[in-house]
């Protein structure tokens, strides 16, 4: 329990931003036409390949003898560059062809 | 000095994600919008390869990085460009999946060096571990059923129990996980890896008895999940970028799902427990002496649409597989220059992926304006006086308004029977995507136009153009 609350209060800031981000991704949304629905799930779809970062450090971090972090970090990073590049190019794939009509 | 700038570098990401996920809810800035979050990505993950520190030393092994950096990018380039608008759904839902995997798997190398430094770990980072990966996982898992199921290589499966099943396999890795977490127990670091099975197998059987209909809303609640387990990886390296992001799609996504279930008027529990393949056998057999139906040609269509007032289209998924969006606007183009009204009716879940529809009449140019939303196309149906539907089934099915006993009761859908005449192109009689019959079909006012919907459509335009 006291680790519990010292982890709270240590981790403060990052609370506080998962509570506003809650909010905030729920009003983002809430309006949205349905004609979106897809292309904004395709971006929020990209956007969660924000993972990537965490594949980079733990790569990153591995030491060199240590084949079996590397291997799966290797492949952390490859699926999360997959997640992020495909993501925005299948976004923009689908938006590029709002734009035409006038 | 590295590690400041480094934090305007997060800080840089997170308002652009914020930005972009504004901007692509609005019709006018959503490309820009996407353009925008990739920026900060791209700022956010260059910013962590050169400038992040962890006590003092900086990261290494740059070679695997850019390698793997690279790869992901050739690939997630080329797949992204080169699949078709209709198999859209299936992409997201692939990519969503590698995000997934991506996160159980820095649980699972974190997870590898805790076991080998013998140092005790913090019960919490250990609960953001295995939240991590199980989340991970069952995203997964679950995508990658989704994925394979909406491009027809897995079809839907259930077994007597399923649920119950599904419940112990939940229950074992909460108790599992909870027991590793609270008890640290040295030398039983197995249970992570049994709890990374389970959580595998529990993506796939989550996913795997769910109906077709459905895909879409378990697509979004999926990808929600995704967003939460990048938002483990934020707690764990203390990184406020992946934090905002994970979060911002953990809830954005979660929205998303209850709209689309509003859409369909289903409560989410009942698209998660109740699988359409269960009740569909009651409701499909009720039907089968449900009377002729009458078949209609392509000359006659011809006719009775050039000397129409008002047409509306009901495009379905079936519209997407025959890649038929540009002869469906050239076929409105044609009655349009004959005087008739043309629009068309887009049904919330039509396709695959709400808005579905639209991505692909906006690809074949249709103006925005002639797509009416459900609401108003269902006010003009009693004034119309010929419905083309092209595909399209479930979301025109008018049980899920007269009978109690059908898997779709309460689904708000097209009341296409209120027109004088309605026209239904289907390839054949089988049942749409959710497995259910059409007492539509059946309808003295019905008339069916077999075959594929761009070869009709063609035949179609060329006949009324020399009516």
């Amino acid at each position: 329990m006291e680790e519990l609350l010292n982890w709270f209060t240590i981790h403060q800031q990052m609370i506080y931003i998962v509570i506003l981000s809650i909010f905030l991704g729920i009003e983002v949304i809430g309006r949205v036409p349905s004609v979106l629905h897809t292309p904004l799930m395709s971006g929020a779809n990209a956007i969660h390949g924000v993972v990537i970062i965490g594949a980079i450090i733990v790569m990153g971090k591995a030491e060199s003898d240590n084949y079996l972090a590397l291997i799966l970090g290797f492949l952390a990073v490859i699926l999360g560059t997959l997640n992020v590049v495909g993501g925005f190019v299948v976004t923009d794939r689908m938006l590029e062809m709002f734009k035409k009509k006038k | 000095m590295e590690i400041n700038i480094l934090t305007i570098c997060y800080l840089i990401g997170s308002v652009t994600f914020i930005i972009g996920l504004k901007m692509l809810s609005h019709p006018e800035t959503a490309r820009k919008g996407n353009l925008i979050a990739a920026a900060g990505m791209a700022i956010a993950i260059f910013g962590t390869i050169f400038l992040y520190q962890e006590n003092g030393l900086k990261l290494s092994n740059y070679a695997w990085i850019f390698a793997g950096l690279f790869i992901g990018t050739v690939a997630g380039t080329m797949a992204a460009r080169k699949v078709k608008m209709t198999a859209m759904p299936e992409m997201v839902s692939l990519f969503n999946g590698m995000g997934g995997a991506c996160a159980a798997l820095i649980s699972v190398v974190e997870f590898g060096h805790i076991n080998h430094s013998g140092e005790p770990a913090g019960n919490i980072t250990l609960l953001i571990i295995f939240a991590g990966l199980i989340i991970g996982a069952v995203s997964f898992a679950g995508s990658m059923v989704a994925w394979a199921k909406l491009n027809g290589r897995i079809k839907d499966y259930s077994f007597n129990g399923q649920h119950i099943v599904n419940l112990v396999i939940l229950a074992f890795i909460i108790l599992a996980s909870a027991y590793y977490i609270f008890s640290t127990p040295v030398g039983l670091g197995y249970i992570f890896y049994a709890v990374l099975a389970l959580s595998l197998i529990y993506g796939l059987f989550f996913v795997l008895p769910i109906g077709g209909a459905d895909m879409p809303v378990v697509i979004s609640l999926l990808n929600s999940f995704t967003g939460v387990a990048a938002a483990c990886g934020g707690f764990l390296y203390d990184n406020p970028v992946m934090l905002t992001g994970g979060i911002l799609v953990g809830s954005a996504g979660t929205i998303l799902t209850i709209l689309m279930c509003k859409a369909m008027n289903r409560p989410l529990s009942n698209v998660l427990i109740g699988s359409f393949g269960v009740n569909q056998k009651s409701g499909s057999s009720s039907f089968s002496d449900q009377g002729n139906i009458k078949e209609i040609s392509i000359n006659d269509t011809a006719v009775v649409m050039s000397y129409a007032k008002k047409v509306i289209i009901v495009p379905g998924y079936g519209l997407a597989v025959a890649q038929a969006q540009h002869v469906c606007h050239e076929l409105e183009k044609v009655l349009s220059e004959k005087g008739v009204e043309v629009s068309y009716a887009i049904h919330p879940v039509a396709g695959r992926m709400p808005g579905h529809m639209n991505v692909l009449l906006a690809e074949a140019d249709v103006d925005y304006a002639k797509l009416q939303e459900m609401e108003q196309a269902n006010e003009q149906f009693p004034s119309t006086d010929v419905v083309l539907i092209l595909g399209a089934n479930d979301v025109v099915n008018p049980a899920a308004k007269s009978d109690p006993s059908s898997p779709i009761y309460g689904m708000p859908v097209l009341d296409v029977e209120l027109a004088k005449l309605v026209v239904v192109n289907k390839r054949s009689m089988k049942p749409g995507y959710a497995g259910i019959e059409n007492a539509l079909f059946f309808d003295p006012k019905t008339s069916m136009l077999f075959g594929d919907a761009k070869d009709v459509l063609q035949k179609l335009v060329a006949e009324i153009k020399s009516v």
